[in-house]
């Protein structure tokens, strides 16, 4: 019987020892994607903070009274936002074998924005 | 040889944390670099799985641990506005007092020009670090579901590289920001 889903990209005796079930790309993709999508909300965040001073105070509404003021908001909604697209998109691409190199691609674009989001001389260029 | 609570938090928060992560990714790293067709045998395998899920585990742990610490308990009494609107209250002082956060402190420019310290660097720090314990849980979870199918899938092993590197970029500059920042301007 062959054990390997057609996600398998080489081979190697030893792992064929092994006798592992076949998984396919699906969890993988999620995993990815849902990076991604974590770490550009915390972008998206921090740049609507600077957009809006409302918005900056509804993102300090969150904070445990600690006083951490809006970061305690931008880190909560992408807390929530990854872990939420985590479980949604495994449960949706559990048993599949999806496009795992477009979506891997996407994945580090938007890890790409993450990153550039929180350098301060780039959201700055969005203060009110 | 004492300390307040607030030194022993951050030494805890940057120094404890901060290190069993740098360990736990260069256990990781190194583990899953030669993680690849015929270089190891089932036995090396095996073996090598125990490590992997430690350490990815280890780093996956400590990274929410230092973010969580950092955000909720020592980031608090940085950025405490104590000082006044033009903080006055910092004037001539060499460091940060009981009426001058360090946040004042850097913003008042009282030793120098130390404004960016801030602007740039704390602002740069506080949001980058949340994206290290993000990736590092996505490639925990890939270590975890795919095991040693890794080693005959290599664009799955290369996007936990990927991940793991871009978590250790973010908790770098999070990390040598706040080495900088503290020597600057130490909460006390």
């Amino acid at each position: 019987m062959n054990t390997q889903s057609k996600s398998y990209e080489s081979v190697d005796p030893a792992v064929d020892e092994l006798g592992l079930a076949p998984v396919t790309d699906g969890p993988a993709a999620a995993m990815l994607l849902s990076a991604g999508i974590g770490s550009v909300v915390l972008g998206i965040m921090i740049i609507l903070a600077e957009l809006s001073p409302a918005a900056n105070t509804w993102l300090g509404s969150f904070d445990p009274k600690l006083g951490v003021g809006p970061l305690a908001g931008k880190v909560l909604w992408s807390v929530v936002a990854y872990a939420v697209s985590l479980v949604a998109l495994w449960g949706l691409w559990r048993n599949k074998d999806v496009n795992l190199k477009t979506i891997s691609i996407v994945a580090y674009l938007l890890i790409g924005l993450g990153f550039l989001f929180t350098f301060p001389p780039f959201f700055v260029l969005f203060a009110a | 040889m004492e300390m307040s609570d607030r030194e022993i938090w951050t030494v805890i928060h940057g120094m404890g944390l901060g290190a069993i992560y740098l360990l736990a990714f260069g256990g990781a790293l190194a583990g899953m670099w030669s993680f690849r067709p015929g270089f190891l045998t089932v036995a090396a395998i095996r073996e090598r799985m125990r490590r992997l899920y430690v350490g990815f585990a280890a780093m996956c742990v400590t990274a929410w641990a230092t973010v969580i610490t950092g955000t909720y308990i020592v980031y608090p009494w940085y950025r405490v506005k104590l000082a006044g609107d033009a903080f006055e209250k910092c004037a001539n002082l060499g460091l940060p007092s009981a009426e001058c956060s360090p946040r004042d402190f850097l913003l008042s420019n009282a030793s120098g020009e130390t404004e960016m310290w801030h602007e740039l660097g704390m602002e740069w720090k506080e949001h980058v670090a949340w994206l290290a314990p993000l990736l590092a849980t996505s490639a925990l979870l890939l270590v975890l579901v795919y095991g040693a199918r890794l080693i005959t899938r290599p664009r799955l092993r290369n996007a936990v590289l990927i991940l793991l590197v871009a978590s250790f970029a973010a908790a770098v500059i999070a990390g040598a920001f706040g080495a900088f920042i503290n020597k600057v301007a130490p909460i006390q």
